[in-house]
């Protein structure tokens, strides 16, 4: 921080001006200007989506989206927080689920509202084409909305902006598990796995390791044979 | 950015660091063709931790004075906040009227305590006599930031017996060995699970897409791109809402109350908005609150959520819980060493795994890619500061290259931006284009090896509460490998979720108190503790110092 310290720049928190450092991010910038979050921040590196934020840059009249943790200062931005929104999501039972194509519509029948603005692929941090998932939703391609919205990690901006009140990321999670569990088979060898285990048949491997000495398990660690990557493979 | 810095940088790096990357970019073809430098031996592993490793400097640990630990030795970060006085005066508290009574009471908001709730409900708990009580929101938490992958022996190659032994040796032999056997044994069973959550693992020719960690003999981790932490924290969340669990948000466990013959019989919460006390009372108490790395031990920047203050692990010894590896600290070797605003988050150990290898200043490798995490991140400091081969930050810390653009070298164009998308979008939101460039990193601060001793039910000691995830110690002694703490905080959480859900059917508590708190303050009082040191810490303050130094407590 020694470099950005010799460098200051001027920001606007909820509209009182601040002096901080150049090149941090709008978390960090608040927190020198004085702030202690209680709300709004959560991972602090851009996974968890508790700082999602709106901010408007000097002589603009357009407001832009960032995760707050991630998002560089720059001189003269207008900061604020958000510090919660309110955005209802259905309830259901995955396994009693018809998951015909028309799942997701009823339970988020508001997809059905879309005018396509786009406003919540514009607002997303993670550069995710929401507006495309919610339409492959209503196409009830859960495929789609599962690739499309892999990446959503439910900060709420887009739904924040949607004036249809889609609640895009609510419905992408509710997608993407079914997708998971239709879609997705479960691996063979996994299944043998767990049946050996239920079975007992790993028990008496463990049970000597358990109780070997020292030695014997230093022996044992050195002897490992290390798995070979094939060309090609992970 | 100001034009005069744009003016000397250079895709997204300062113009001087350019000389080293193109050495970078000349010697790649070459290791490529001639593979990673092999694997150290035992004896060279026991050798660069000695040296290097931040752990073996002695005086930067102290021993406890206070408690049923006291013998154990910890940073002196982790001792400040065991041997602190509780926020609250205990006579203040009236436990006559509870806020809430419920069967089991979880703390944490994270993995371990979403899990324990879904299986609190699976061994026959209402819903509604279970209550979660978290710091931040349900999953602000270390769960959700996880990148590589969970570790799970399910292949026919592969064994729980390997699994075990992978372990172990990793953690230097001294992990308890029920609990390697119980996170090894349940891995396949919890995967499965997970399968019927709807959790979407990466997987190719009906099997799963499998990879090594640092230290394993086998590959055996599984992944959902290098967003694994948030594919299964968002599905576990979705599950507890959908079973309707109710959670208390931004209201942390600030003192753990007891009843009179000693059981666990809830906590006092405080509501981060009001600074209310929030009593709870509770037949079983589940502690999940996760570690401590927003300590900032030795200094060290962390890939912590801003709540790992250690606040379980306060309380849990204030009640009675013995502590156990808490001597040991997990600095995750690849941390982001440059920009300075991303400092120490973590770039996955999944871009090694991929086939990335940790180079110096002059483009040469120097250390096999997936040694355990303590004796690669030891490797990466002594190349900076021994062998004098790191590359010099602006902001005044030295760092090595991984050459990410091997991954795609290896397994073609575009691997490394499908197969690790959040590790290309963090640095490409700094200009970096990880695909073209090498990224600069060093150890950072990330995981709590240690912590309050479990046994394999997640018993603390201490009747009536249980712990399990990062909070939990023993799993992985002196060292944790790779995709073993997701994978801890499944096995364990399900373990505590069923062993609260017994205890409490068979236990109520009576004759609510807090007289613990008041006698470990009396201890302290008489080890002569300064009386300003307070505990749990619950967030970290980081205003700036003259901001702090101007503030007035006139409210």
């Amino acid at each position: 921080m020694e470099e950005a310290t010799a460098r200051m720049t001027q920001i606007f928190i909820m509209g009182k001006a601040y002096d901080v450092p150049v090149g941090i991010t709008i978390m960090d910038a608040m927190e020198y200007a004085g702030y202690r979050f209680i709300r709004g921040a959560g991972c602090r590196s851009g996974f968890c989506g508790a700082c999602g934020t709106v901010y408007r840059k000097e002589g603009e009249y357009r407001l832009e989206f960032a995760l707050a943790c991630q998002e560089m200062v720059e001189e003269g931005m207008h900061l604020t927080q958000l510090p919660f929104t309110p955005a209802p999501r259905a309830d259901y039972d995955l396994h009693a689920l018809d998951a015909n194509e028309n799942v997701l519509l009823q339970y988020y029948p508001a997809i059905a509202r879309c005018v396509s603005c786009n406003t919540c692929t514009k607002a997303c941090p993670q550069d995710i084409e929401v507006m495309d998932y919610v339409q492959a939703a209503l196409r009830g391609d859960l495929q789609q909305v599962t690739e499309l919205s892999f990446d959503c990690i439910q900060c709420g901006l887009c739904s924040m902006r949607c004036p249809a009140d889609i609640k895009h990321y609510h419905l992408a999670q509710m997608g993407r598990r079914l997708y998971a569990l239709t879609e997705s088979p479960v691996p063979a060898h996994l299944t043998e796995r767990v049946r050996e285990l239920k079975a007992g048949a790993h028990d008496a491997a463990l049970d000597e390791l358990v109780s070997m000495d020292l030695d014997g398990l230093k022996a044992r660690y050195a002897a490992r044979e290390i798995e070979k990557v094939s060309e090609g493979s992970e | 950015m100001s034009p005069s810095q744009a003016d000397k940088m250079i895709g997204g790096y300062p113009a001087y660091m350019r000389e080293s990357i193109d050495k970078v970019a000349a010697t790649r073809a070459q290791r490529l063709k001639e593979g990673p430098p092999s694997p150290m031996s035992a004896e060279a592993r026991e050798e660069v931790l000695r040296e290097w490793h931040p752990d073996y400097k002695a005086d930067r640990k102290r021993q406890l004075v206070v408690g049923v630990s006291r013998d154990e030795r910890m940073p002196h970060e982790v001792a400040d906040v065991l041997e602190a006085y509780p926020l609250i005066d205990p006579k203040d508290i009236d436990l006559s009227k509870p806020d809430h009574e419920v069967q089991i009471l979880i703390l944490g908001g994270g993995g371990a305590a979403s899990v324990a709730a879904l299986f609190a409900v699976e061994e026959g708990i209402p819903v509604d006599q279970i209550l979660m009580a978290s710091k931040l929101r349900h999953g602000d938490c270390n769960s959700i930031m996880a990148q590589g992958g969970i570790q799970a022996a399910d292949r026919p190659q592969d064994s729980p017996a390997i699994h075990y032994l992978d372990a172990l040796g990793g953690g230097h032999y001294t992990n308890k060995p029920e609990l390697v056997r119980a996170l090894v044994h349940d891995g396949p069973m919890l995967i499965d699970w997970h399968e019927k959550l709807g959790i979407l693992y990466d997987k190719v020719d009906g099997g799963y897409l499998e990879a090594h960690g640092g230290g394993t003999s086998r590959m055996r981790m599984h992944s959902a791109k290098d967003y694994t932490g948030l594919e299964l924290m968002r599905v576990l969340r979705d599950e507890v809402r959908n079973v309707g669990i109710p959670v208390l948000e931004f209201a942390p466990a600030i003192e753990l109350i007891l009843d009179e013959s000693g059981r666990a019989a809830g906590a006092v919460l405080l509501n981060l908005e009001t600074d209310e006390a929030i009593v709870v009372k509770a037949n079983a108490t589940v502690l999940a609150t996760g570690g401590f790395g927003r300590l900032h031990i030795q200094g060290y920047p962390t890939t912590n959520h801003y709540g790992a203050t250690a606040d379980g692990l306060v309380l849990a010894y204030r009640a009675g819980a013995k502590l156990i590896d808490m001597d040991s600290v997990q600095y995750h070797p690849t941390g982001v060493a440059y920009p300075a605003a991303i400092l120490g988050q973590l770039a996955t150990e999944k871009l090694r795994n991929q086939g990335a290898e940790p180079v110096n200043i002059d483009g040469a490798s120097f250390v096999f890619p997936l040694e355990p995490r303590d004796v690669e991140a030891a490797a990466i400091i002594r190349e900076c500061y021994g062998n004098d081969k790191g590359v010099a930050t602006p902001s005044g810390i030295r760092g090595v290259w991984l050459d990410t653009p091997m991954i795609d070298e290896i397994h073609g164009k575009g691997t490394l931006k499908r197969r690790l998308a959040a590790m290309w979008m963090m640095w490409h939101r700094h200009g970096i284009d990880i695909t073209e460039d090498p990224a600069l990193i060093f150890p950072t601060l990330h995981y709590q090896n240690g912590g309050i001793e479990i046994d394999a039910d997640t018993g603390t000691g201490v009747p009536g509460l249980f712990a399990g995830g990062e909070v939990g110690g023993g799993v992985h002694g002196k060292n944790r490998l790779m995709g073993n703490s997701l994978l801890d905080y499944n096995v364990f959480g399900r373990r505590a979720g069923i062993a609260a859900a017994r205890w409490a059917k068979a236990n109520a508590p009576s004759g609510l108190t807090l007289k613990h708190a008041a006698a470990y303050a009396d201890e302290l009082e008489k080890a002569g503790i300064d009386r300003s040191r307070k505990a749990p810490m619950i967030l970290p303050d980081y205003r700036s110092e003259a901001v702090v130094a101007r503030t007035l407590d006139v409210r």
